[in-house]
């Protein structure tokens, strides 16, 4: 049963095509997040699921209404900005109160919701701060607060956490899931950052160009691309050239590893692109069914928990990681090592 | 180790004393009104004068309306394009500062030549008409002032996504102005308003032009007619102006929540 639904929404500025005929639809306490490089129309969807933008075409319903045409101020949709956005003549209270007075809530009724919203987000004590006298990390828990009092039917975030340091962003984001799970509210959240979006989703839509790319999970989105561009958008990958062996399997590295991507529509002995993540890739043997492939060892950089290696082979440089555990040595920059890695690991790209 | 900067220390002094030393000799003669002594006879005679009381009063009232005017028309064109006309920016920043580039002797002849006697609105017939051609005269004068402080105000705050945040929260856009825009824009439209303030009251071009009994006039008259009393008035609008600017000053850089002094917190519910 879907609680958000999307059908055929296209947006067009101008000349431009922004969103082309995006369906989509979102379950009831579901949190989902639309993922993809800026300009690639995520954040028109969210504006138009808002109400700040008007649809060139396609409907959009929420919990069985149409609200297509209905004003932003009619939908019950709270929203996050990542300027915050918090009124800056009002206390932190009276923020988070306003949609309550909006509503028409009687006065003692909108002081519990306000502080029951405050203890939330564990701010209870800055409610009559103003927000320039706040940090970026608290001013957005104020705007969560603020988005969340009047019961919306829908919470949109707005790349949230993007004006925010490091590590405040991760602290906000694993809050912010905590009380969306609380709450059970449905959720739509927008990132151009894949960990983000890959740590804190139910589902992933993975946008390029205005249309979703690729649905799914975010293990299923990092796991089995379907795209091209899903495969070089989330995470890192190294590509190979190989060729098809029959419909089931790829020659690559001088083996027949099976793939999981039927190649039917190719001649046998067409050039295939497959690709290995990082992480896959391994100084040594893991099991017996692993596969080699050779390399002159170009540059190892340290990043805390993981080493990462550059290591050329066909001629190309391929990343590879390990985990920074105690013993761990990395071949020296210009020797020749084998990579290990199994064959179900290999991607095989589409074409 | 570096040396004394001499030059930058003369060209500082002879600028200062460029504006400083006629404002010295201003105060100083302003003072000479008894032959050897210092009296404030001068202040004395012209707050006695019923004429400099009432044109005082005139021209205080006028500029108080052409405030209004202005901030009326103002604010919510300000608004408007910054929220759904950003393409219309530049038209209506060159329409602001049209009044730098027109002549205020130019504006007022047409004014008199469109709404005088042989008009279909002959608004200089009547007095009220007259008066309300002078208040229109000021606000289009402090036009660029006024939308200068308020698009600035503006752009201090994000109008787009301020307004977004309040309708997503269910407010209309009339309650979203009111409760959101504007408290938020108010010490611009205070320093918008102060510096229209100061440039009405001494105007002396449309003023005389439709023969309006207010202060820039009667300091002209003043100036034909005295010797001492004029330079007492000059520095009493000089004084007056400085106070404006530090009111302008006060409130442009005063924050939410802060009293009229800052030790004073605001008590919130």
């Amino acid at each position: 049963m879907s609680f958000l639904h999307l059908d055929g929404i296209t947006k067009t500025f101008g000349t431009t095509t922004v969103v082309k005929g995006f369906d989509f639809s979102v379950g009831q306490g579901e949190f989902v997040s639309f993922l993809g490089p800026s300009g690639c129309g995520k954040t028109t969807v969210l504006r138009m699921i808002a109400g700040f933008e008007t649809a060139t075409s396609g409907r959009i319903r929420v919990d069985g209404e149409d609200v297509t045409a209905l004003p932003a101020n009619k939908r019950r949709i709270g929203m996050v900005f990542q300027a915050y956005a918090l009124f800056p003549n009002m206390t932190v209270r009276e923020n988070v109160a306003f949609g309550l007075r909006i509503a028409g809530l009687p006065a003692r009724e909108v002081e519990h919701r306000v502080d029951d919203m405050l203890a939330l987000i564990k701010l209870d004590h800055l409610g009559d701060r103003y927000p320039y006298q706040m940090s970026g990390g608290q001013q957005q828990r104020v705007a969560l607060a603020r988005a969340l009092a009047p019961r919306p039917k829908l919470l949109l975030l707005d790349e949230p956490l993007s004006a925010l340091d490091a590590k405040i962003r991760v602290a906000l984001r694993d809050d912010i899931r905590t009380i969306q799970r609380e709450l059970g509210i449905t959720t739509v959240f927008v990132t151009h950052d894949q960990e983000e979006a890959l740590s804190i989703s139910d589902r992933v839509v993975v946008m390029y160009e205005g249309r979703a790319d690729q649905i799914g999970t975010p293990a299923e989105i990092y796991n089995h691309p379907e795209t091209r561009f899903v495969a070089g958008f989330v995470g890192h990958l190294n590509t190979f050239e190989a060729a098809k062996a029959d419909d089931a399997h790829v020659a690559f590295a001088g083996r027949r590893l099976p793939t999981h991507r039927p190649l039917s529509g190719l001649q046998s002995g067409a050039p295939v692109t497959v690709a290995l993540r990082p992480e896959a890739l391994a100084l040594q043997r893991r099991s017996d069914t692993d596969v080699p492939i050779s390399g002159r060892v170009l540059d190892v950089s340290f990043l805390g928990s993981v080493i990462r290696a550059k290591v050329e082979v066909q001629g190309r440089p391929v990343s590879f990681d390990m985990f920074n555990q105690a013993g761990a040595v990395m071949p020296p920059v210009g020797q020749t090592t084998d990579l290990w890695f199994s064959g179900s690991d290999l991607l095989v790209l589409p074409e | 180790m570096t040396r004394f900067p001499y030059l930058a220390t003369a060209v500082a002094v002879v600028s200062a004393a460029f504006f400083l030393v006629p404002l010295a000799a201003t105060i100083n003669f302003s003072l000479r009104m008894k032959r050897g002594e210092i009296t404030l006879d001068a202040y004395r005679w012209l707050f006695r004068d019923d004429t400099f009381v009432s044109v005082l009063g005139f021209s205080a009232a006028a500029s108080l309306a052409a405030i209004v005017l202005g901030a009326v028309l103002v604010v919510p064109t300000a608004y408007w394009v910054r929220l759904k006309l950003p393409a219309m920016r530049p038209v209506t920043e060159f329409l602001s500062l049209m009044p730098l580039i027109i002549p205020p002797v130019v504006l007022v002849f047409g004014y008199v030549r469109i709404y005088g006697t042989s008009s279909v609105l002959p608004l200089t017939m009547s007095e009220a008409g007259t008066n309300l051609l002078l208040v229109i005269g000021y606000t289009v004068l402090s036009l660029p002032y006024m939308y200068r402080a308020v698009d600035n105000g503006m752009a201090a705050i994000d109008i787009t996504t301020l307004t977004e945040a309040a309708e997503s929260l269910g407010a209309s856009r009339l309650r979203t102005i009111a409760t959101v825009i504007f408290p938020n824009v108010r010490s611009a439209i205070v320093s918008g308003a102060f510096l229209t303030f100061s440039i009405s009251l001494g105007e002396f071009v449309i003023t005389s032009l439709l023969n309006r009994p207010a202060f820039g006039p009667y300091l002209v008259q003043m100036g034909q007619d005295y010797a001492y009393q004029p330079a007492a008035l000059a520095i009493m609008a000089f004084a007056f102006t400085w106070a404006c600017m530090a009111l302008m000053d006060f409130f442009a850089t005063r924050k939410p929540g802060q009293g009229i002094l800052p030790f004073i917190r605001r008590k919130t519910a």
